[in-house]
């Protein structure tokens, strides 16, 4: 079945170590303004979003591109960039609305391809705050974590 | 001695660059890093103290031009080791007159590693107020007139503005500015290179704030091997109860209870061992009423740090902590058990630029001279310095940092307070340095560790109370001084190396010194062993002392505040205690191979490839 890259921002402690894992395996170096994923940090609400490709549905950058250059992976069902069809026209870059594709050093497109099924920012997240979950089952841990505080709430409340 | 570097150029770890800027001509100038000195030092505290102690002569007035301020990285900082968010301000100490190292998490030390260097060594004194904005290969100087004044938060907002919203910012507050011998350097707002008084000897040369931003790889030597090394060093962390579970859950300050049931939790200004109202202030109560989430600096994943807020009008705020030893410094060796003063006081620490430990325990040291009727009742203006004012500890960081009042006799430090008014044995320091939140008559070792410590009083640098207290890595007696020179000695060879690596000393709760060697190897390249790494530590011990020595420090300031070796502690689990420290430092001289006037001996510096100059 196929998976998708959760993520749960309320676990996240901006460590950044999976922009760092995510660069090391796409260019061999430490370098988290190639990372694929980035740590969103607003500092001042306290507030740490991980951002990373979402792998849309119907997704604009894949409608945008004039080459057709992002393809997807049959095994994964993800899209990734077929960079001997990319032009390097930043289209995709405008078009995603989340601003998770880059226009890298070399002049290509970086966008994130889930490492083939098997993301290293997943398996670096010390938190749990990224996960690798088969679809239909993303909002699972969110569900469950909610009849917890559910639980809490109902801690000696008297039920007629 | 020392193994030769074989490689020609650097393979991984460090950039091999070290960026030069002198405030006085203007001039920048990038130059090699020599191998030779990166392999015997591997970098942070070891390698930068020994570029300091190379340029700056030891009889230099701190605070002068001739002092210089480095801004060191290590090996592993800015690479996945766990905690390789760690940098080093290195400079001559305006507080203790000895070499100064403190040092620092959050981001900045990365993003100057990646904007591509090893370090930034800044040089004399600007003409008026600056600060440096470094992108890359591009160096500017720029007028910090409009920042001057600002405090942490607002400087750094207003130069992201005019630089770039990703940059990094290490600057100073109001305290640096004016010169407080106890001001930190702060980055990334909330993480504090606190000690040694580092904020002045940058206020000193007209710097304001160094931002960077960088966008260049840092590389390993063997990624594979490297890789393998940090997933061992995860899984390591995420095994021991300390970093997996104590410090995530309830922060450092997790430890003020456990301290205060051994009755080693100073209070009013080590006249006690235990604080009535510790558990207002503690891990657990930070947790339930302030506490917003876990923040980690980067690479780290323990995330000790607290992101936490006050609701309380009369103390509201934001930020981050406090810490065990802020919580400690302005609450209970000042008496004051409000969490939301406490706090209120820490985050003021931040924004003004103040090392709490020191400001907490200055602020305690004037206390116990107005308890005993020794502080004029004029030189108090506005301030209430007695035990428990909330109010007061808040107003006193305020005049400290700005140095209004009596603060700016306070903003001197304890030990310069305390003799202005005739009592130096009130001021709980160490080579004028303000000890910690551990009284060392319920933990002997740390007696040692204080009394001997290379920057002034330091809890850091021989953390016996993890056996003392925690029992780790085994328990042993905390109330004997039986074989704790021994352990002190091993401890600060082995923290001297773990603070030159770029990791965050807290790892040592989760990992020994042999499980750093192959990330330390994989990342350089060089061939590192568990032995060099340990005689790496000692050397730079050595080489600190040397330096200190030559600055005129000797036996008779291996010592400890009086109340400490004559007073026996009143109360608690350790009462009746004090600390027999000359037994314990004749014996540690002894392991060091050093003579009993503290001097290393020829033979010593020999086997340590230290040339004796």
């Amino acid at each position: 079945m196929q998976k998708v890259l959760a993520v749960f921002p309320e676990k996240c402690t901006a460590c950044k170590l999976c922009e760092l894992a995510c660069s090391f395996t796409k260019t061999g170096e430490f370098n988290p303004i190639r990372s694929r994923i980035r740590i969103s940090v607003l500092m001042e609400d306290h507030f740490y979003m991980p951002m990373v490709c979402m792998q849309c549905h119907n997704a604009p950058c894949q409608a945008i591109c004039p080459t057709n250059c992002i393809d997807i992976n049959r095994d994964t069902g993800h899209y990734f960039v077929n960079h001997e069809r990319c032009i390097g026209c930043r289209m995709c870059i405008m078009a995603c609305p989340f601003g998770v594709i880059e226009y890298g050093m070399e002049g290509d497109i970086e966008k994130c391809d889930h490492c083939e099924g098997s993301p290293e920012c997943v398996r670096i997240c010390p938190t749990g705050a990224l996960e690798y979950r088969e679809i239909s089952t993303t909002a699972t841990p969110t569900a469950a974590s909610f009849a917890h505080k559910m639980l809490e709430a109902q801690k000696g409340v008297q039920v007629a | 001695m020392s193994l030769k570097v074989q490689q020609e150029s650097f393979r991984g770890g460090y950039t091999g660059k070290l960026l030069r800027v002198n405030l006085t001509s203007g001039a920048t100038q990038v130059e090699p890093l020599d191998q030779q000195l990166a392999r015997d030092y591997v970098g942070g505290r070891g390698l930068f103290s020994k570029i300091l102690s190379d340029e700056v002569s030891p009889d230099v007035d701190p605070l002068s031009p001739d002092n210089k301020l480095i801004f060191g990285t290590g090996p592993l900082t800015a690479t996945a080791a766990p905690t390789g968010a760690r940098w080093v301000a290195v400079c001559k100490s305006p507080l203790t007159g000895t070499i100064g190292c403190a040092n620092s998490g959050g981001y900045f030390g990365p993003e100057l590693k990646f904007a591509g260097y090893d370090a930034l060594i800044v040089e004399g004194k600007a003409k008026s107020p600056v600060y440096l904005w470094i992108k890359n290969e591009q160096v500017e100087i720029r007028p910090a007139e409009h920042v001057w004044g600002k405090s942490v938060h607002d400087t750094e907002d207003a130069l992201k503005v005019e630089t770039d919203s990703d940059a990094k910012v290490a600057c100073i507050g109001p305290a640096g500015e004016n010169l407080s011998r106890i001001s930190a350097i702060m980055n990334d707002k909330h993480r504090a290179a606190g000690r040694c008084g580092v904020g002045a000897v940058m206020g000193s040369k007209n710097l304001k704030a160094v931002v960077a931003r960088g966008s260049l790889p840092v590389r390993v030597a063997d990624g594979v091997a490297f890789k393998e090394a940090v997933f061992a060093a995860l899984a390591k962390i995420a095994a021991a109860d300390a970093t997996a579970s104590m410090l995530p859950t309830y922060g450092t300050a997790g430890l003020v209870n456990v301290i205060n049931a051994h009755g080693l939790f100073p209070t009013h200004n080590f006249q006690e061992g235990v604080f009535d109202h510790a558990n207002d202030i503690s891990g657990e109560a930070i947790r339930e009423k302030v506490l917003v989430r876990n923040k980690g600096c980067f690479a780290c994943s323990i995330a000790c740090g607290r992101s936490s807020k006050v609701s309380d009008p009369e103390f509201r705020g934001h930020g981050e902590g406090p810490e065990y030893e802020n919580s400690w410094g302005l609450g209970g060796t000042t008496g004051v058990s409000d969490l939301n003063a406490v706090t209120k006081a820490n985050y003021l620490c931040n924004e003004l630029g103040l090392d709490p430990i020191s400001a907490g325990s200055t602020i305690a040291c004037a206390m116990e001279l107005n308890q005993r009727g020794l502080l004029p009742k004029e030189k108090l203006g506005d301030l209430d310095l007695t035990f428990g004012s909330a109010h007061g500890v808040v107003e006193a960081v305020k005049a400290i940092a700005y140095r209004q009042g009596l603060g700016d006799e306070l903003a001197e430090g304890s030990y310069r307070f305390a003799e202005k008014y005739g009592h130096p044995e009130l001021s709980i320091s160490v080579k004028k340095q303000e000890l910690a939140a551990y009284d060392p008559r319920g933990a002997k070792g740390m007696g040692l560790t204080y009394a001997t410590s290379n920057r002034g009083a330091c809890h850091l640098k021989s953390y016996t109370i993890a056996p003392e207290i925690l029992g780790a890595p085994e328990p042993i007696d905390p109330l004997t001084e039986e074989g704790k020179a021994q352990w002190v000695k091993t401890m600060q060879d082995n923290v001297s190396t773990v603070d030159s690596t770029g990791m965050c000393l807290f790892i040592t709760f989760a990992m020994t010194l042999e499980d750093v060697v192959p990330l330390l190897k994989a990342a350089t390249g060089f061939d590192y062993t568990l032995e060099e790494l340990v005689r790496i530590g000692e050397r730079i011990w050595n080489l600190e002392r040397i330096y200190n020595n030559k600055a005129d420090f000797t036996r008779k300031d291996d010592s400890l505040p009086p109340r400490l070796t004559g007073e026996p502690m009143p109360a608690g689990a350790a009462k009746g205690q004090v600390v027999n420290l000359e037994k314990m430092l004749e014996e540690w001289y002894q392991l060091r191979g050093w003579d009993q006037e503290g001097n290393p001996t020829a033979d010593k510096l020999a086997e340590l490839g230290l040339a004796v100059g």
